[in-house]
């Protein structure tokens, strides 16, 4: 399978409000695709025109060589769903969620109790098996719903915000899993908001807003687009004014955190002006790098330039 | 396939059962309600047993089979489980079928057990064997309604459930329950629109060996409503599924 995911033209409208607004991609079988955005940008929109829950006003989507339209079963058949603050069923255990998934795919018992049993396993539920959800943390939850996700072995994987409001453990294991299906050839498609998360994860990421697609590449590739905004990061052992900072060749002085990040064409230059200053000022320097453009910054740069 | 969406069907029955049905007060509660209105309606009232019993099972079929029903859309949309289910490979049809499913299995484990004391400890002879499959169709028929009602797109289920008694209630009054479509004089066309009418008309065929309408047209009747409401609740349904998220 060539493309795991052909969309072309597809637009959603609500009346009258363009929710997504005729965009057209292909996603690769086997690769990570990320789709960004702010809120209402229409992410969650696509995903589930594409997963089949909504209707496009326009446009078509193929999943592998399914129209989603035309024969939503078999297209369904292919994929693992996480939808946007999905829950699982509370009154049920962490087991029986897994087995009316598996009856849900059609899957036969005996292979149902060995998958759901080896999920439970691998995101660390196992022991809570015959719990009630509605005794879960919203971590363990969430891993259950990912879980769910996968248990019908889904050559495609929708995972819409699933690390969203978590805690560091159970974000950590959930990309963990995300790298390792994708691996071994689970083609996956990830919304976040979180666009560390895209950039550390995806191949290809989209960037959406106002239901359009502004830029869809490889995440280094974007970042290449905007090489003006390299900066470097320093960390002095006392508070120090932003104002302070601000040197002829800086164009920005942001503070993050404890530390502050100057934005320059040339940060070489800057750097001895940033020892000059804590020299003089007798304010030592905890840590100082230089850092090229982040995905952020292309994100912020490519809203910014759509608001205009 | 058609056999494949039918199994999954039965998940969605099964998954009804367990979070929605087998639960200590939804069962007493399905015990209770047809017990009590049965209580209010003969108090006072010398009224024979015979007319009784047709009353009392279809009024407990009706409302027990149509109680949890209508309420399994909104709670799922509140909890956030539908988009769960609309978007794994099962028909919405085959959805709407495994609730229906759930709930005319629940009504006809009360009904039963209402059957069973009116044979047992009230002596009713029941005179048609029609009345069983009469019953069965019956369940179908009030739990599609029961789905049809559930259609609309809000996640609220007191929504749902204001707007079932709304149309529930007048249905219990103008379906020869409480008085013999015969003596309803020239309101007795009001209940032609009811699907219990005809519930009501077999039971008492089956048990007082009288009714208004032949027991084929009885249920010919319960069967048109089925496929009806069936029909309008599967299309009602896809027609809201786009606002319930």
């Amino acid at each position: 399978m060539k493309y795991a995911i052909r969309v072309e033209n597809l637009t959603k409208r609500f009346n009258g409000f363009a929710a997504v607004d005729g965009i057209s991609f292909t996603v690769e079988g086997g690769e990570l695709f990320g789709l960004l955005g702010p809120n209402g940008a229409g992410k969650t929109t696509t995903i589930r025109m594409l997963t089949g829950v909504l209707k496009p006003t326009t446009g078509t989507a193929h999943i592998g060589e399914y129209d989603i339209q035309k024969n939503p079963l078999e297209a369904k058949q292919l994929m693992g769903i996480v939808p946007e603050m999905a829950n699982a069923y509370v009154d049920l255990s962490a087991l029986n969620n897994l087995f009316l998934i598996g009856e849900l795919y059609g899957i036969q018992k005996g292979k149902r109790v060995e998958k759901a049993e080896s999920l439970l396993k691998l995101f660390e539920l196992y022991d809570k098996k015959h719990q009630k959800v509605k005794t879960f943390s919203k971590g363990m939850t969430q891993r259950l719903i990912v879980a769910m996700g996968l248990m019908n072995d889904p050559q495609l994987l929708f995972l819409d915000e699933p690390t969203s409001g978590l805690d560091v453990e159970s974000v950590r294991l959930i990309r963990e899993l995300i790298r390792d299906f994708n691996d071994k050839g689970t083609t996956i498609i990830l919304t976040t908001h979180n666009i560390e998360e895209a950039n550390q994860l995806c191949d290809r990421v989209a960037i959406m807003n106002h239901g359009k697609i502004v830029a869809i590449d490889r995440p280094e590739k974007l970042k290449r687009t905007i090489q003006s905004t390299t900066s470097i990061e320093v960390a002095f052992t006392t508070k120090v004014n932003v104002e302070d900072l601000m040197f002829d060749k800086v164009n920005e002085v942001k503070k993050i955190g404890d530390k502050l990040r100057l934005y320059a064409e040339k940060p070489e230059d800057v750097i001895p002006m940033v020892v000059k200053y804590s020299q003089s000022s007798r304010n030592k320097i905890i840590s100082l790098n230089t850092m090229g453009p982040n995905l952020e910054d292309v994100f912020l740069k490519l809203i910014k330039k759509e608001e205009k | 396939m058609i056999f494949e969406q039918f199994k999954r069907s039965l998940a969605i029955t099964k998954k009804d059962l367990f979070i929605f049905y087998l639960k200590g007060p939804v069962v007493i509660s399905g015990l209770l309600i047809p017990a009590f209105l049965f209580i209010a309606f003969v108090f006072g009232r010398e009224l024979p047993l015979n007319f009784l019993i047709p009353s009392l099972l279809g009024m407990t079929l009706f409302v027990t089979v149509s109680s949890i029903g209508p309420i399994i859309a909104p709670w799922e949309t509140r909890m956030r489980t539908f988009e769960r289910l609309v978007s794994a490979p099962i028909a919405l049809w085959a959805i709407i079928l495994g609730d229906i499913i759930a709930s005319l299995s629940f009504g006809l484990f009360i009904t039963f057990f209402i059957f069973l004391v009116s044979i047992v400890l009230l002596g009713a002879e029941i005179i048609s064997l029609s009345l069983i499959a009469g019953t069965i169709l019956a369940a179908f028929c009030f739990s599609s309604m029961g789905l049809l009602i559930s259609a609309p797109p809000t996640d609220n289920p007191s929504n749902i459930m204001m707007l079932s008694t709304l149309i529930k209630f007048p249905l219990i009054f103008i379906s020869g329950i409480f008085i013999p479509i015969s003596e309803m004089g020239n309101w007795k066309f009001i209940s032609y629109i009811s699907p219990l009418t005809y519930y009501t008309d077999l039971t008492r065929y089956s048990v007082q060996g009288i009714s208004y309408f032949a027991p084929v047209v009885d249920l010919l009747a319960l069967f048109g409503f089925s496929i009806l409401f069936f029909v309008i609740a599967v299309k009602w349904h896809e027609k809201s599924l786009a606002k319930r998220f």
